[in-house]
């Protein structure tokens, strides 16, 4: 477990470490079953190709769940998710990456919570985003 | 040019409609299946004592979990509302926010009622789309508000 990230730590335009997760077939299988979303696009090619994709996409959800991984493990333990938007603007492809991305963009407190926004986002591996989001996340102060 | 509305008055009327209420329940295992699909290391997601000792009740869900919709064969599957495809076969999630009110934990069953936010049309580089936006509203054995989702749908 890394060391608690406070209120007093972070700053506007302050960088959310990225996490990078491979979202291979068998993950939107695990994920399939995770959300209850079985929507054959996400795990059945020929089924994916019948509707005119390429191939198998990734779910948006996963990615906003993803996106939610990535700020827990940046706030956690202590920390947590108040809030987590995201639209799904470019599908993202079954083998590739998914790289979670997010920034500061302001800090407040309200009612005695010490809360962060931010800016997160997914990439594809060329760097497109795909995902555009915001986020909310409370912090514990310096003791 | 101007082409007759997708939307039906049938359609336009269901906004502002609620769902029937259904129950999602949050346990254990399914916090844990959903927080493995994700990637999640962080044992608070798999070991109830390790959820107590950092304060929690029980496994707390994992952000964008909110449970699974008890399915009952003839009952409604999920707190989705009304069918609004107008024809079209293709589905897409436009878009997901959830705000959290208060912390969800395996052992809660949570009451969702989902409201039809709004309809539109749209001329996209997929063809003509219609989207939908509902928000379902998780409420706890309490009454209380937990979590509010809003999700937009694409049908084209």
């Amino acid at each position: 477990m890394p060391e608690q990230l406070h209120f007093e730590d972070i700053s506007e335009g302050q960088a959310v470490p990225t996490l990078t997760q491979n979202c291979d077939s068998q993950r939107l299988v695990m994920w399939a079953a995770g959300s209850g979303d079985y929507y054959q696009i996400h795990y059945d090619k020929d089924f994916a190709q019948r509707t005119g994709l390429p191939d198998r996409i990734v779910h948006g959800a996963l990615k906003h769940a993803l996106l939610g991984r990535m700020l827990h493990e940046w706030v956690a333990p202590q920390g947590q998710v108040v809030r987590l938007a995201c639209q799904y603007r470019g599908m993202d492809m079954v083998d590739k990456d998914v790289v979670c991305k997010g920034a500061v963009t302001g800090k407040r407190i309200e009612n005695g919570r010490n809360l962060a926004e931010l800016e997160v986002w997914t990439e594809d591996p060329e760097g497109n985003k795909t995902t555009p989001g915001t986020a909310t996340v409370e912090l514990p102060s310096r003791p | 040019m101007t082409q007759a509305s997708i939307i039906t008055d049938e359609m336009r009327a269901a906004i502002g409609r609620e769902s029937e209420p259904v129950a999602y329940e949050v346990d254990r295992t399914g916090c844990r299946q959903f927080a493995r699909a994700v990637g999640y290391s962080d044992p608070v997601y798999f070991d109830p004592e390790v959820a107590r000792n950092r304060g929690y009740r029980d496994i707390p869900a994992p952000a964008g979990f909110l449970g699974h919709p008890v399915i009952v064969p003839g009952r409604p599957a999920s707190a989705v509302g009304p069918d609004l495809r107008a024809g079209f076969t293709r589905i897409l999630n436009g878009g997901t926010d959830v705000e959290y009110l208060d912390t969800v934990c395996a052992g809660d069953v949570l009451t969702a009622v989902t409201r039809l936010v709004d309809i539109k049309e749209r001329q996209g580089n997929i063809g003509p789309m219609l989207i939908t936006t509902r928000e379902t509203t998780f409420r706890n054995a309490g009454g209380e508000v937990v979590a509010v989702l809003r999700g937009t749908g694409i049908a084209y």
